[in-house]
């Protein structure tokens, strides 16, 4: 069964990868960048195009094909203990560079290094640019390591935006900034991700009705990449919002690849990135056993919009710099436990689990040292499993349904105790 | 009666040995790999002491718990040594940015020690003066603030003058030392330079700086030591995470001279005198911005990534290169191709491997290490 919000992101996508098989015919410029903390309305605001390469990554995951394109990377030297990400990207560029939608995908006109949360997007792209003889950009976001964005972090963006990120797009378009062309993106943006919210918000009912997680990242999807800031974006996310003002209507839960939840047994709150290679089957796991994820961490890598930022357009500098500071990621690891105590107790979840993936040291670090303190201040248990982002050499499906399924029955001792 | 030049150096590098694996004494401020601004601590009147992990000497009990397998040995090894009281008498700790582990690390150390004083030294990746100029200069006078603190009194211009006065002092020597070792390798072999650099971790730079010139003078003398027939090796990779002690030995003894290597690179960052005249403050922010040694978590803005490893290669008149890095070291291994692809541009002999700094099997890394130096002397040979 497809909604109406599905079938737009689908239509979203794909005349986007569209306008990229054209761009070079139709001399429009490509500028290549990472999801978290992206600067989506500022490089829409001078007409060229992003190409996400974690998008592509999870993408190629999804279609299996990440286990390919990486084994061709590690051939070629790179290490089996780095990114996956990373050797995804190289190895799809190794194999002609083939977008998901079977078109080839432009070269970079520029490489646009926004640095937020994760040293390996540094590595990343300068592994990139021996590739690609084209100029890179680079942002450095300083980390919250107090838990608080310092007024001087922020003015040190907006001065690097001004000094080196604005220059070299205005060199690369061809075009000035334009900043009122900003501004009205930015008030698109703010649009949507009231929406946006509104929707990651809607778990807080019972039943639910959505998984924050497994659906929650299809939700993002538009928000976190390319389309921020436009008014696609902005339809998108009302008639999201109006299919799930229907489902609470009607007290249904969420809906998933096998159709409607029937029940709801288990709300949970998840820590980490998902599996791309074997999604559907790691989804399954939980919505089998009626356990559906009232809010995730994942889904807040491209801004904490529920913890109330919005893209404010009265300031458009000072607001890309604070959204660049304010990713999940770039958080320090108290205020990350912070705010998942804050989603169990807010979402009234029975339990909590950590999905710790092999390729993310940003994440991963830290992550059994939240798992303890998470417990000591909620008391309620929670999990961990560990898999890959796109190795599927790292996603052990019987392990992990075990692990599931023992955790599962562990909330339902402890619930007929209670 | 005077002791003969070669057991001068053997009392040396004893003392060496001794002091660089010593707890930090009192009044210490410890840092992870890669760089702060040890003048700044230095001048308040506390000692910097660099931590590198607990190598293959510290058993693990509890570090494991806290780290999944597939991350780097170092964070488990320094939170045990915290765990088991090795750290209690420092003053504080500094993390500075290198990668993602010792970043999420400073948090781990907030949660574990609420009442310890944390801080992450954020370093820029952008070197313009009045942008990356003006951040740094910030972050430094929040540390400066920080030190006077702890230490609790003031830490004036004069002072942190005479503190980077003290620091020119120590990376000249270490410079004299790497020059000397590259000229006669033989005279100077790794796995005691080592031991004189790691010293420095936990003594005062003024004594560090006496010990390495006593060293560098007492092995200058030794006539025992003779020229060998090695092959010339630049290493690199190893600027966090240390490689335990016996692989240095492993690659001597497969027949590596090695001429150059990023080893304690935090000692050396700044490549040449910070000057002393005008603001010390300011002349400690410019030297990051123009004189910061070139590694994996440092951005690059131009030109290419290896252009400081062809250089030393060149200069060195080295004749191969070892890539030797942590295991799950995510800046080492993801630049290795770079590297790599570069080297291989210039015709020039490489190999890698990787290691962890409680590896204890170097059978493997010494035939490696010697067929790689055999390969080598039979190039040059033809
Ligand atoms: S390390 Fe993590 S955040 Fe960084 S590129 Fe890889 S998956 Fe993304
Ligand atoms: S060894 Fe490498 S990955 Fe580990 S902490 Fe050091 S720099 Fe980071």
């Amino acid at each position: 069964m497809k909604e109406n919000s599905m079938l737009l992101q689908k239509q979203l996508l794909a005349d986007h990868f569209d306008a990229l098989a054209r761009a070079r015919d139709e001399g429009k410029k490509v500028v290549y960048t990472f999801v978290p903390g992206n600067l989506n309305e500022l490089v829409r605001s001078f007409d060229l195009l992003p190409v996400l390469p974690e998008i592509n990554a999870l993408q190629s995951g999804m279609r299996k094909l990440s286990g390919g394109y990486i084994t061709e990377a590690e051939k070629s030297g790179h290490s089996e203990d780095v990114c996956t990400y990373v050797k995804c990207d190289i190895g799809m560029l190794r194999k002609g560079n083939i977008g998901p939608t079977g078109k080839p995908l432009p070269k970079p006109d520029l490489l646009l290094l926004s640095y937020t949360g994760c040293f390996t997007f540094m590595k990343w792209f300068e592994l990139l640019r021996e590739e690609y003889d084209c100029p890179v950009a680079m942002l450095h976001v300083p980390y919250q390591s107090e838990g608080r964005i310092e007024p001087h972090q922020r003015e040190y963006i907006v001065q690097q935006l001004r000094s080196e990120i604005i220059p070299k797009l205005e060199q690369v378009s061809g075009r000035e900034f334009d900043i009122e062309k900003l501004r009205s993106m930015l008030r698109l943006s703010s649009k949507a991700e009231d929406d946006l919210v509104w929707v990651l918000e809607s778990a807080k009912n019972t039943p639910s009705p959505i998984d924050a997680f497994f659906a929650g990242v299809y939700y993002l999807g538009p928000i976190f990449s390319a389309f921020r800031g436009t008014e696609d974006a902005v339809q998108y996310y009302r008639t999201l919002r109006g299919e799930i003002e229907e489902r609470i209507a009607n007290k249904e839960g969420p809906i998933t690849p096998d159709g409607p939840m029937k029940g709801e047994r288990y709300r949970l709150v998840v820590e980490g990135p998902p599996n791309w290679t074997s999604f559907r089957d790691f989804w399954k796991m939980f919505y089998e056993e009626d356990a559906v994820v009232v809010a995730s961490t994942y889904t807040k890598v491209g801004g904490l919009y529920d913890q109330g930022f919005r893209h404010d357009p009265d300031h458009p500098l000072e607001t890309l710099a604070d959204y660049a500071l304010g990713c999940y990621t770039n958080l320090s690891l108290p205020a990350r436990v912070d705010l998942l105590a804050r989603y169990i107790r807010d979402y009234r979840a029975d339990g909590f689990l950590v999905n710790s993936v092999k390729s993310c040291n940003s994440f991963s670090v830290g992550q059994l040292l939240m798992l303890r303190q998470l417990e000591e201040r909620t008391g309620v248990p929670g999990a961990f499993i560990e898999s890959d982002l796109v190795d599927p050499r790292y996603f052990s499906a019987a392990n992990i349904k075990n692990r599931i399924e023992s955790y599962l029955q562990m909330l339902d001792q402890k619930r007929g105790a209670a | 009666m005077a002791c003969t030049e070669s057991e001068c150096v053997a009392d040396c590098v004893r003392r060496a040995e001794t002091l660089a694996f010593a707890d930090p004494p009192p009044h210490s401020i410890g840092y992870m790999p890669i760089y702060v601004p040890r003048e700044l601590i230095h001048a308040a009147g506390l000692l910097p002491a660099g931590l590198y992990g607990g190598g293959d000497r510290l058993e693990i009990i509890r570090g494991d718990a806290y780290f999944q397998s597939y991350i780097c040995r170092i964070p488990r090894s320094t939170i045990e040594l915290a765990l088991s009281g090795h750290l209690d008498r420092l003053d504080g700790m500094l993390f500075p940015s290198i990668c993602d582990v010792i970043r999420n690390l400073s948090g781990m150390w907030q949660m574990l020690f609420p009442d310890r004083y944390v801080r992450y030294i954020d370093v820029p990746q952008n070197f313009d003066p009045a942008v990356g100029g003006r951040f740094w200069r910030h972050e430094l006078e929040t540390l400066r603030r920080d030190m006077e603190r702890i230490a609790g009194r003031p830490i004036d211009d004069e002072a942190l003058r005479n503190s980077i006065a003290v620091y020119n002092e120590n990376r000249a020597a270490i410079r004299e030392l790497y020059a000397q070792r590259s000229r006669a390798p033989w005279r100077f072999p790794l796995s005691e330079a080592y031991l004189v650099l790691r010293a420095g971790n936990s003594v005062p730079p003024e004594e560090h700086t006496a010990l390495i010139r006593d060293y560098i003078r007492g092995a200058e003398n030794d006539l025992s030591r003779r020229e060998m027939d090695q092959s010339r090796v630049v290493l690199a990779g190893m600027f966090c995470e240390q490689p335990p002690h016996g692989l240095l030995v492993t690659l001597e003894r497969a027949g590596c001279a090695v001429v150059d290597d990023d080893l304690f690179l935090g000692m050396r960052w700044i490549q040449g005198d910070i000057p002393l005249d005008g603001d010390p403050l300011q002349n400690l922010v410019d030297a990051y911005l123009t004189a910061s040694a070139t590694t994996a978590s440092r951005y690059s803005p131009e030109g290419h990534r290896a252009k400081w490893l062809l250089e030393s290669y060149r200069r060195n008149e080295a004749e191969g290169v070892i890539f030797c890095a942590p295991s799950f070291c995510d800046p080492a291994l993801l630049e290795q191709p770079m590297l790599v692809a570069a080297l291989d541009r210039a015709g020039i002999p490489h190999t890698e491997f990787k290691y962890s700094e409680d590896t204890g099997q170097f059978a493997v890394i010494r035939e490696q290490a010697g067929t790689f130096s055999d390969s080598i002397r039979l190039w040059s040979a033809s």
